[in-house]
């Protein structure tokens, strides 16, 4: 609770069926864990949306930096190895 | 480091970039057509109108379930009463994603309730209107929420990523609106002359403030330009309008009623309707405050929020306690 009595922001995430992964679908305040998943299920599951969802508090998520170039990001981009197009198969090896 | 130039990929992580680097990076993602997302930066006056447009629009649907609502209980069949519910319900919910989606922009929720209920932040002027009969019910879902999807489809493709995704979820749900209106219109035209007379009277009130939700034409609406740069918006207000009008003529037709404009008429040359000049008196004045249930609208959003002041001390006590509990 901040010091206003404000209710926390909670982050929703709905798995919208079973084999899909949960995704982030918005946020909403609830005094309490069990609150924000009953007001998730009202506020983003009206129309059959999800089989499952998480709330987790807003100020518990640790966010990278959002900008692609970032240089956290950077390790990635030199590592074209790390894909199978980086390797030359002869076109008469099959299933490859 | 920080100068443009020096913008190579050896940038090491500690270097700040300077405000025009960040501004060059943001105006190339709005170039390319990408979303700016939550903790990009943006200039100051991107997140203030964005701000200022989404509370407005979350207010507008929470002000909007008023309307409708004060026909719930009076609904004809349960049927009619469930759909009505169900639809009042939808306009929260919508109005929640759009809090939700300014918050990510730092704005205070509870701030937002406030400015609203002490008259700092304005929603759309057409639910100043009274609902007087129950075709107002189904004349709102097809003209009010109709002009509402004529607006908001194009909302979809807004720069700002937490808005558009909003306005996805929102314009599914608003087609539903649109339909019921439009098939308890159709109900009530294949009644009594009496129910005739109902949808035609509320048709010929709702036509006008429908078509000023668009907001101001564009030679007086100073935001448009710099929204548009910004792609927050992607069409004038008088392009919406002109669609929304093109779209309703011959829906009226199948539904039987006349729309109250004797200059509306097909233009050939132009490929549109033509239609008369709107009352922009009457609409400067709603927004002012003055239209016929502003007072109303306010005094009942306040009520509520202070009848509900209990709900959320008692909540946040409970949830308090229980985490002392966990602790000890």
């Amino acid at each position: 609770m901040s010091e206003r009595g404000e209710w926390p922001l909670y982050e929703v995430f709905v798995r919208s069926k079973r084999g899909l992964n949960h995704v982030h679908v918005g946020s909403l305040r609830a005094g309490d864990a069990e609150m924000a998943l009953r007001h998730a299920r009202d506020v983003y599951t009206r129309r059959n949306e999800g089989v499952s969802i998480w709330v987790v508090k807003a100020s518990d998520i640790t966010a990278s930096s959002p900008d692609e170039k970032d240089p956290f990001f950077a390790p990635a981009a030199d590592k074209v190895y790390r894909h199978p197009t980086f390797y030359d198969i002869p076109e008469n090896v099959p299933h490859m | 480091m920080t100068t443009s130039q020096a913008a190579s990929p050896t940038t090491s992580p500690t270097a700040t970039p300077s405000e025009q680097d960040l501004e060059r990076h943001f105006d190339e993602i709005i170039a390319r057509d990408q979303r700016i997302e939550p903790r990009d930066w943006m200039p100051d006056g991107y997140r203030k109108t964005l701000v200022r447009q989404i509370a407005q629009h979350a207010h507008s649907e929470i002000i909007g379930m008023q309307p409708e609502a004060n026909w719930i209980t009076r609904a004809p069949s349960l049927r009619r009463k469930a759909i009505l519910l169900a639809k009042v319900q939808d306009e929260a919910g919508h109005g929640l994603y759009l809090y939700s989606a300014a918050e990510t922009l730092g704005a205070d929720r509870t701030e937002m309730t406030e400015k609203l209920i002490d008259s700092r932040q304005k929603y759309s002027s057409i639910f100043n209107y009274p609902t007087l009969n129950f075709a107002d019910v189904g004349v709102i879902g097809w003209l009010v929420d109709g002009a509402a999807i004529c607006n908001q489809v194009p909302l979809c493709r807004s720069s700002y990523g937490p808005y558009a995704r909003g306005m996805v979820r929102i314009c599914k749900e608003e087609s539903f609106h649109q339909r019921q209106g439009y098939e308890l219109l159709m109900t009530m035209m294949r009644g009594t002359e009496e129910q005739r007379q109902m949808v035609q009277d509320a048709t010929d009130r709702w036509w006008w403030p429908s078509l000023m939700m668009f907001g101001p034409p564009d030679h007086d609406s100073p935001n448009t330009a710099q929204s548009m740069e910004w792609k927050i918006k992607r069409h004038t207000n008088d392009e919406l309008r002109q669609r929304f009008v093109d779209m309703t003529v011959p829906q009226a037709e199948a539904l039987g009623v006349t729309l109250p404009d004797p200059e509306l008429a097909w233009n050939d040359e132009r490929g549109h309707y033509d239609f008369g000049e709107i009352d922009w008196s009457e609409f400067k004045q709603v927004i002012s405050g003055n239209g016929p249930c502003n007072a109303q609208r306010l005094a009942h959003r306040r009520r509520a929020h202070e009848d509900g002041a209990w709900v959320r001390e008692a909540a946040a006590a409970h949830a308090a306690k229980h985490s002392h509990a966990a602790v000890s």
